[in-house]
């Protein structure tokens, strides 16, 4: 008998055809009847009060149908906890038009509402506003004396605090055979998805709202819209089948959503907002992190001392915190220990997660010390690493649900030709150009949630398969297509995969890699509880080939139920729902993880990248001429899709060593380049060869799938990675990101 | 001055003062009546309906609102519709012939060349534009032809394997 295997196919994403021929609509796009444009007015200062708005100007621009600010917008409630979204940090979540005071240098402060969009931007620009401005502080590196914990709340259930210290780290590095101590920077950076944040409204009469958001969270922003406007949650429904890249920037309701759908309520009616590429720096980034690490080894290689420290900005309003300090002694077993990670409030707006957030940032700070220390030490990088390597986590003396990084490194060096390297930095050359070669490992958590699914199959032999989860551009359409194709057992042309509205059932927010896991869970479930539904019915049925049976008893094949000690007694799907008399049968199911059970280990995806860089000697100009990264992250669903996660993580691994950092002014605490051409992404001609590999990792611990998810793990290995080639190539150690020319001149 | 400048232009802000604007957009011809500060690329998404080419910075610096302008690739953003009036513009929406993807859609698909789809439409158009021109030849001038389209999902490999398989199959 076929068996039917879609898992593990590469195969072409399924909304591709909508992608190529612009049929594909995004939250910005649906151009409904009697449409109104909002344009936002943001702050021009970074601190104080709203002392005047003069709307005089803009209201007597003609088209123009309202302007909304903190002085006329409707009531909103003052609990801060109705604010708060599935991924609001500790605090007080920030309230658009609330009142008065500016807390951050952009912040929205009114919305001009016109007939059309060109009405609104002019109007807007019309406004004049009179502040009192109070003093400010956005620079990270004048305030580091007032660096403090984070308080504490839900998301430090997935973003734990760092470990307690182990042995004595000091004495430790005092007796340590080769050190390495350093000191490792970044800037803010900014998500810059392509698609504008923008939402369109639908008002429909009733109190009813159909939201087209852009987001990664259908249902994070339905519970958000309700709370907030005092709406039912049944009420509200919001859209997103599309969303043009999130990274991260999705993940908490941004605030044209809660413009937007003010103005709809206010006016009762279709309402449309827009950002433009400038506001889009003015909800969340990067924050700007100052790490310090002292390693220490012995004589043998062995790394016995490990220190490592972070101290990232936040808002004045919420704890943003992530992981950046944990990584290290997970991956490399050393006994003495210290590791601390603090956080200094500046009057920025809270930063958000930013694709591989905390592990893009701690790895570079380990990988290059691990780097550094190897030549101190004089041993190979790579050999360095595995004299090192461990199959526990000595962190939290956790064993690893699964970790295959030993063979990511073999098969990514093979992939590479590492062992073809000079060992001596600045040793090899190509004309004018320094080349090097440096590596580094990577690693990022596997996060559980719970989720749903519906699954139905109707009786012209179709199955769809529901969820509220969105696809950022990940292939989650695709591969949960997959998924649900095996787990029910029926051929992959018989099955759909809706998804992206909040009406389907529950998912959470798209993000931290873990929706390959998290919702292909909850469809498997779904599909097996309704196999299970269809094999009660086919019992029941009169004469029925099956009567007598127990579930156990039986196979589910090729979209039909066989016993199995008799093949030739089987019922198919279809002839179930027939007799059935309805025109489909349901289910739909939870997946909730049992947190007991993984709590016993540590789950992670890992991955090693093999980079190559040359150096223009005299002009310091860096050129990623190839790079390979192996990757261990369970079960692959879509070789083809997952290739392209990858390739996207190691683009951004170049661009965050290379290319893009968000400037700030700090007099006028402002960021200064929030535009594409100033806020510079690799484009194609910095983009040179990339390769992948997958290396066979079996999980049996940490979801139904066995997989891990790829969405951060690609961007991991890749920043340091760069770093260390361009030691090698250089014989300069830059520990500042990005890296531009003028460092290597 | 400042004042009266801003008097000045209230004044001449007119929602009545609109243009007509002859375009023949993926073969149709479309009278739009649009101000004359409505940018090309509004004309498209916003006036003909034609969501398929992407705003993605409305300033020249991603290439998202790439179309092709009597058969040149152009910024739609940085052309006023009122200056293309008699132009034929084809958008991804007239890419495709009777349902028949062209190669570099049906290539696309095949090498992955997009994630979250927002910078294809640019990216195809824009190529369409760029084989046309005939300066590139190597891989390497492709991707320095190609490089006014951004892309944040990192799909660029697979946006020059895709290119590439296309050229070298045309030629």
């Amino acid at each position: 008998m076929k068996t039917s295997q879609e898992i593990g196919k590469p195969i072409n994403r399924l909304e591709g055809n909508l992608k190529v021929t612009g049929a594909a609509k995004y939250a910005g796009e649906y151009n409904v009847g009697d449409l109104s444009h909002g344009y936002i007015a943001n702050s021009t200062i970074t601190k104080g009060k709203i002392i005047e708005i003069d709307e005089s100007k803009a209201a007597a621009v003609p088209g123009v149908i309202t302007i909304i600010t903190h002085k006329n917008r409707t009531k909103l409630p003052w609990f801060d906890m109705l604010y708060a979204d599935m991924d609001a940090p500790p605090g007080t979540p920030f309230k658009p038009l609330y009142d008065e005071n500016i807390l951050y240098n952009g912040q929205p402060i009114a919305l001009v509402v016109a007939e059309t969009f060109e009405t609104a931007r002019f109007a807007a620009s019309l406004l004049a506003i009179t502040y009192e401005e109070e003093a400010f502080e956005t620079e990270l590196a004048a305030h580091l004396d007032e660096a403090r914990d984070p308080k504490k709340g839900m998301a430090t259930a997935i973003k734990p605090l760092p470990p307690a210290d182990k042995g004595d780290f000091e004495a430790a590095y005092k007796d340590a055979f080769a050190r390495y101590e350093g000191e490792f920077t970044h800037g803010a950076e900014h998500h810059n998805p392509l698609e504008l944040f923008a939402t369109t409204t639908v008002y429909d009469g009733k109190g009813k709202l159909t939201v087209y958001d852009k987001t990664q969270g259908t249902s994070n922003c339905q519970l958000y819209i309700a709370n907030v406007f005092g709406l039912h949650y049944n009420d509200v429904r919001v859209l997103s089948p599309f969303v043009g890249g999130g990274f991260g920037s999705g993940l908490r309701p941004q605030y044209q959503l809660f413009l937007c759908v003010m103005a709809s309520l206010m006016l009762k009616r279709n309402v449309r907002v827009a950002m433009d590429r400038t506001q889009m720096f003015s909800f969340g980034h990067r924050p700007q992190t100052i790490q310090k690490t002292k390693f220490g080894a012995n004589s043998e290689g062995i790394v016995t001392a490990l220190n490592h420290t972070a101290i990232a900005e936040t808002s004045q309003f919420e704890d943003y915190t992530e992981v950046v300090v944990n990584w290290g002694n997970m991956l490399y077993p050393a006994q003495n220990t210290s590791l601390d990670y603090k956080l200094v409030p500046l009057d920025v707006f809270t930063p958000m997660d930013m694709r591989a957030p905390g592990g893009s940032t701690g790895m570079h700070a380990i990988e290059a010390t691990m780097d550094a220390l190897s030549y101190e030490l004089n041993i190979d990088p790579m050999e360095f690493r595995l004299l090192n390597y461990s199959e526990v986590d000595a962190s939290e003396n956790k064993p690893y649900s699964s970790k295959e990084l030993k063979e990511c490194y073999k098969q990514g060096a093979e992939k590479f030709g590492w062992k073809n390297r000079a060992s001596k930095p600045r040793a090899t050359k190509r004309g004018n150009r320094l080349v090097g070669t440096g590596m580094s490992t990577g690693i990022w958590d596997v996060i559980a949630l719970p989720a749903k699914a519906k699954a139905k199959f109707s009786k012209d032999g179709k199955l769809k398969v529901t969820s509220a989860v969105t696809d950022i551009g990940t292939g989650t359409k695709t591969i949960m297509t997959q998924i649900a194709a095996d787990s029910f057992a029926v051929a992959i042309d018989d099955v759909t995969f809706d998804h992206g509205d909040s009406d389907m059932p529950m998912a959470p927010i798209q993000g931290g890699s873990y929706t390959t896991g998290v919702v292909g869970s909850a469809v498997k479930a779904a599909c097996k509880a309704l196999q299970k539904k269809l094999f009660k019915k086919a019992k029941n049925i009169s004469d029925s080939p099956l009567s007598g049976l127990k579930i156990t008893d039986v196979v589910f094949k090729n979209a039909a139920i066989y016993s199995k000690e008799d093949f030739s007694k089987f019922i198919n799907y279809k002839d179930i729902v027939v007799a059935d008399g309805k025109n489909w049968i349901a289910a739909s199911k939870s997946n909730i993880p049992n947190l007991l059970e993984l709590k016993k280990y540590t789950r992670a995806a890992h991955s090693a990248a093999f980079v190559e860089v040359e150096v223009d000697e005299e002009l310091g100009i860096v050129n990623v001429t190839r790079a390979v990264t192996a990757v261990a992250a369970g079960k692959i669903i879509n070789p083809k899709t997952a290739r392209s996660q990858i390739l996207g993580g190691m683009v951004w691994g170049i661009s965050k060593a290379l290319r893009e950092e968000t400037m700030t002014d700090h007099n006028l605490g402002k960021y200064m380049n929030t535009n594409l051409g100033e806020y510079h992404i690799p484009v194609h001609a910095d983009i040179h060869d990339l390769d992948v590999v997958f290396v066979d990792e079996k999980d049996d611990i940490i979801n139904e799938l066995g997989s891990k998810g790829v969405g951060e793990i690609g961007l991991a290995s890749m920043a340091p990675a760069i770093a260390n080639a361009i030691f090698h190539a250089t014989g300069k150690r830059i520990n500042k990101f990005p890296i531009h020319f003028d460092d290597l001149m | 001055m400042e004042k009266e400048n801003q008097n000045n232009q209230i004044h001449h802000y007119d929602e009545s003062n609109t243009s007509v604007v002859n375009l023949t957009i993926n073969g149709n011809l479309k009278q739009l009546k649009v101000q004359p500060w409505v940018s090309l690329l509004d004309a498209i998404r916003d006036h003909s309906n034609l969501t398929g080419t992407k705003k993605g910075c409305d300033h020249g610096q991603c290439g998202a609102c790439t179309v092709l302008c009597d058969g040149k690739r152009i910024l739609s953003c940085l052309s006023l519709a009122v200056m293309k009036d008699g132009s034929e513009i084809t958008t991804i929406e007239g890419i495709a012939t009777d349902g028949d993807l062209h190669p570099l859609q049906t290539a696309f698909i095949e090498h992955d060349a997009f994630q979250c789809g927002y910078c294809t439409p640019g990216q195809i158009c824009s190529a369409i534009g760029m084989l046309q021109e005939g300066k590139a030849h190597t891989r390497e001038e492709v991707k320095e032809q190609m490089s006014g389209n951004l892309c944040r999902c990192g799909a660029n490999t697979n946006i020059i394997d895709a290119i590439m398989e296309v050229k070298e199959k045309t030629l």
